[in-house]
């Protein structure tokens, strides 16, 4: 029999303060019962003696100084789960709001986990082949990774996230299938519902748990979303085999809920207004991904999150990137030219590639492609700048070979669809062939013997109906001959 | 009467109206005893920070005091072992607790039940100080660890054991001190980690670390018992970099710090190291390696004492003899642990929230670098090479510039080449070494007087190319004179040819410094016979059409580190190169 409390001390934002409060412990949960007879939930967040300081996740809206009873629920935020959790949609609290009913919990998880041990960490090797050169090819996913996506308004990282879902594939199962746990935090009602429909006509819906935290809901539910999505996750990977992929959209909104928090609580703010803790808390989820000795299942976590004014050196981005795997960028540019997917290749990044590509995983040659194009496209860019300046008739004959290799690896290779599924093959294949269209003394990332097997002027000549400057020489020629 | 908790605000507790605790002592917090440490002292407050998450803690839980700072178990078994912040061994916890990292976990930093060989070097009767040798033990195959006097300790020996097999708490000497108290010695010793282990003198640098890694040794050295900072934003290889360096560099210790990064990174290190071959003694580079792991999700205090822990196990082995290298990835986030204790504790921030003792801290930790003479009459080394994260890739934040003050080799990351992939990318216009002067003796009499004039050369023409750049990226390169042009060529070459280095190639991923200098003498041998060319006012392009410049440019690979004569044919192709035009 726990203890009520009648009345509060003190309301702010989305902070209620308690006075002569007994035995509460630091992160405990409370249960705030309102003159209407509904329940919130809340957090204490900081205790001194005996006044405590209460979050309350559903807003402090109606909530009055006098009419609210505040009990002790004696144990931090838990997550009820069970393997019933597939196919269900719930709050960002983790109440189910699918209109099903309650779980039968097999167990209840405390949300905000424990930190993996390094020890029993497992290095992630293999590598997802999601069907999309620009991934596949040069920031590969790798199961137990986390692999951002950096994108800003107006861009399709929605459809992106999808048709890596719909995609995926793993190059071998040891576990029992594939999951994913979808967190929406602050994003639209629309937004939701198309990954709900995608899901579904994917076929995936009865593998996939979701977490809706939409924009209209209370901001400080919010900040548990990703944490709730994550501990459902941890269950399905660790206890039941899966491998679990987490979507989570959009982690800027999340920051900004967790700025909000932090200012109404009157703590000291670093960059922008965020709380110097921010770097830690996002690590407290990016962390949650990899694969455990003890378990054959793996949490691989894909968050999105939109660059405000495209600035990829506001603190949200810089941070996350600064913790996760490497980051998929994409890029209005190439999105205005109808590039599908504007991955914008030179900031992207897969740190973990290097060890789950080549012999064995994909082909030997994979990171001699990757590397060579990295280096060639990073070239093109110089030439465009100097382009504009000089105009492209001054360029010499080597930059203009890069300028229209810079055209048709963005035509080809980047820009593929959103229904096109390439295997690793036909991608390194094509990227081949891009690297083709060089002069064979420009590719010095590749080792001779490798250069020697793949290097093929005249498939790409044919492909790409190329024309050689001798041969416009000789039209040229041709013309003022009359 | 009982201390009892107070408040409770993140990592921070206090306690009310108590003398009882003392400055950084450490402190056991609550009925599950967690680790914290007293941060500061009021009259009405108590305020510590607790090394774990202090989720479930209730104000009146009570606060036992132990009267000491933190400090580290020293002693043998160090090596080998990956420990967490504070010194808890992360393989025990693991097989005590399972996959996940529990709260208030305590294990014994060292295995108590192990045996070890030991050799005793005293007698009795001998007079010891602080700082001498009592004892030998094989710690691996590579590093035999000496048991040393507690630096402030001295007397006579009055009780020496035999030679044999010992646990680390059996007592095997006894000293009778001043007083005529008899103090026990057992295989370890313990030491607060922010304290500096004392030294007898300071000596002057002379030696370089070599690394294997041609930007560095030949641009950019650092010495051993010298410091580095490796600045750059995420992405652009800053752990790759830190870990080349701990598997290449020749100290015999490497004490490589994972200070709030990646959790996967740590597990790849541990893989590899286990796996990697030491190429001077043939045994797994983990007989000389103690990791340390704080990664970012584990709590925020005990990665604030992860970097002071290395470095005091760094300083232990320097006492030994050793020269050591410690690797600490990364010094922002140890910063950023410093600000956001700050924070709770509402202390006034400087510059972008930091504390206004972060300087003072940040030289703290670098002077804790050194070539030392040791109490003991050794002489050893301890390097610092501490990664830095700056926000946003932007080099003029707190943490780079005050650690630009304090370091004396600065490795400066540059997104551009990282985009570009090339590795490493470490910006040659940026970066400097003040240890050159100090090295120039050693180069002269180890390598070749040749070494530091080459080098000299080298960037004089990355110098005069960047420049040239100027113009190029205005006007195209079309317009230079051929002698201009000759520059353009050959620091591209320099830069693709010498400076991008493939850690994934087995003869690239270390090279020795006499591949080094041959490299650089064929470059600047085409350079010379460039130069003739231009000078007899014949076009560039003549000598880049004979394929030469292509083939220079694949030398890193084509010469393998075992058959360095192979670069005699470099000089006859050259020629007939050169030959082929006249």
């Amino acid at each position: 029999m726990s203890l009520q409390y009648i009345g509060l001390n003190e309301i702010n934002g989305p902070l209620v303060v308690l006075d002569h409060v007994q035995n509460a412990s630091y992160d405990e949960m409370v249960e705030l019962k309102c003159k209407d007879g509904t329940t919130r939930l809340g957090r204490i967040v900081q205790i001194e003696g005996e006044r405590v300081i209460i979050q309350v996740f559903e807003g402090t809206n109606s909530l009055s100084l006098s009419n609210t009873k505040t009990r002790l629920l004696g144990h931090p935020m838990e997550l009820p789960v069970s393997k019933e959790i597939l196919g269900r949609v719930f709050s960002g609290a983790g109440k189910p709001i699918d209109g099903l009913g309650e779980i039968y919990a097999e167990k209840s998880m405390d949300i905000n986990g424990l930190p993996l041990n390094p020890v029993s960490r497992v290095y992630p090797r293999n590598y997802i082949n999601t069907g999309i050169s620009s991934i596949d090819c040069l920031t590969t996913l790798i199961r137990g990774q986390k692999l951002p996506i950096f994108s800003g308004s107006g861009l399709p990282h929605n459809q992106l996230a999808v048709q890596i879902v719909k995609q995926a594939k793993v190059a071998d199962d040891e576990g029992k299938g594939f999951g994913v746990v979808f967190a929406a935090m602050g994003v639209t009602n629309d937004v939701a519902e198309y990954f709900r429909r995608s899901f579904e006509e994917a076929g995936v819906m009865e593998r996939v748990v979701m977490f809706l935290n939409l924009s209209n809901d209370p901001i400080i539910e919010r900040i548990l979303t990703p944490k709730c999505a994550l501990t459902a996750a941890e269950y399905l990977a660790f206890e039941h085999d899966m491998h679990i992929l987490v979507i989570y959209t959009d982690v800027t909104s999340y920051c900004e809920a967790l700025r909000e928090f932090s200012s109404s609580k009157g703590e000291i703010p670093g960059r922008k207004g965020y709380p110097g803790y921010l770097y830690s808390d996002l690590a407290s989820l990016y962390e949650r991904a990899g694969i455990s000795k003890s378990a054959k299942g793996s949490v691989t976590q894909i968050p999105i999150l939109t660059m405000p004014n495209n600035d990829i050196t506001h603190p949200v981005p810089d941070l996350t990137g600064y913790i996760t795997e490497g980051q998929i960028t994409l890029d209005s540019e190439l999105n205005a030219m109808g590039v599908y997917p504007p991955v914008s290749i030179l900031p992207s990044l897969s740190r973990l590639m290097k060890d789950g590509i080549g012999e064995g995983y994909t082909r030997a040659d994979h990171s001699a492609v990757s590397n060579q194009l990295f280096a060639a496209y990073a070239h093109v860019q110089d030439v465009k700048s100097l382009t504009s300046v000089i105009g492209e008739d001054e360029l010499s004959t080597v930059d203009r070979k890069y300028m229209e290799f810079g055209r048709l690896f963005e035509k080809h290779f980047i820009n593929q669809g959103f229904d096109t599924n390439r295997s690793i093959e036909e991608t390194l294949d094509l990227g081949w062939t891009l690297l083709s269209v060089l002069p064979k003394g420009e590719l010095d990332r590749i080792d001779n013997a490798v250069l020697e097997q793949f290097y093929d002027h005249e498939k790409a000549v044919a492909q790409f109906n190329l024309v050689e400057e001798g041969t416009i020489r000789e039209l040229q020629q041709a013309v003022q001959n009359g | 009467m009982e201390n009892v908790i107070y408040s409770i605000n993140g990592p921070v507790v206090t306690v009310k109206d108590t003398d009882d605790f003392s400055m950084l002592e450490m402190v056991y917090v609550g009925n599950a005893r967690l680790i914290g440490e007293v941060i500061s002292i009021k009259k009405e407050f108590t305020t510590i920070q607790v090394y774990e998450t202090t989720t479930g803690l209730q104000p009146g839980e009570p606060v036992y005091s132990t009267g000491q700072p933190i400090s580290v178990t020293l002693g043998p078994g160090i090596l080998r072992n990956i420990f967490d912040g504070i010194e808890r061994p992360l393989e025990e916890i693991a097989k005590d607790a399972g996959a996940f990292i529990p709260i208030g976990s305590h294990v014994a930093p060292l295995d108590k039940d192990k045996l070890w060989d030991v050799t005793l070097t005293v007698k009795v009767g001998d007079q010891l100080k602080g700082g001498d040798i009592y004892a030998t033990i094989p710690e691996t195959d590579l590093i035999t660890h000496k048991c040393m006097v507690s630096p402030y300790l001295k007397g006579e020996v009055v009780e020496v054991k035999e030679n044999g097999q010992y646990k680390i708490d059996d007592v095997i000497m006894k000293l009778k001190d001043e007083k005529g108290q008899i103090i026990d010695f057992t295989l370890t010793q313990k030491w607060p980690i922010k304290q500096a282990r004392p030294v007898h003198k300071r000596l002057p640098i002379s030696m370089p670390l070599i690394t294997g890694q041609r930007v560095i040794d030949t641009l950019f050295p650092i010495a051993k018992g010298g410091t580095a900072a490796i600045p750059g934003g995420f992405g652009t290889g800053k752990t790759m970099t830190q870990h080349q360096l701990a598997k290449w560099c020749d100290a015999d210790i490497i004490v490589y710090v994972g200070c709030g990064e990646r959790g996967n990174e740590m597990t790849q290190v541990l893989e590899e190291f286990r796996e990697l071959i030491d190429p001077k003694s043939n045994k797994p580079l983990t007989d000389r390696t103690v990791l340390i792991a704080n990664t970012s999700n584990m709590p925020v205090a005990a990665r604030e004492a992860s970097i002071y822990t290395g470095v005091t196990l760094a300083e232990y082995y320097r006492d030994m003899g050793y020269h050591v290298a410690i690797m600490a990835d990364s010094t922002s986030r140890w910063a950023e642990a410093l600000r956001e204790i700050s924070g709770r504790l509402e202390e006034m921030p400087a510059e972008e929230g930091f504390p206004a003792y972060l300087p003072s801290r940040l030289s703290q930790f670098y002077e804790r670098a050194g070539y030392m003479d040791n109490l003991n009459g050794t002489k050893g080394s301890v390097t610092i090479i501490g990664a830095v994260s700056p926000q946003g890739a932007d080099f003029s934040e707190p943490v780079t510039q005050n650690t630009k003050r304090f370091v004396r080799t600065f490795w400066a990351l540059d997104k551009a080449l990282a985009y570009a992939r090339h590795y490493f990318a470490i910006n040659w216009n940026q970066s400097y070494s003040e240890y050159i002067p100090d090295l120039e003796r050693w180069f002269n009499k180890n390598v070749d007087s040749k070494f530091l004039r080459d080098r000299q050369e080298l960037q004089s023409i990355l110098a005069e190319e960047t420049k040239l750049m100027e113009i190029v990226k205005l006007m195209g390169s079309d317009v230079l004179p051929d002698d201009q042009k000759l520059i353009i060529e050959i620091a591209k070459l320099i830069r693709v040819g010498y400076l991008q280095q493939n850690a994934f190639h087995p003869d690239d991923t270390y090279v020795p410094l006499e591949k080094q200098l041959k490299m650089m003498e064929v470059i600047l041998y085409l350079n010379k016979r460039g130069k003739e060319i231009v000078s007899a006012n014949k076009p560039i392009r003549l000598i880049m059409d004979t394929g030469i410049f292509d083939k220079v440019v694949k030398m890193k690979y084509d010469v393998p580190n075992n058959n360095l004569d192979l670069f005699d044919n470099y000089y006859k192709d050259i020629d007939e190169a050169i030959a082929s035009i006249r």
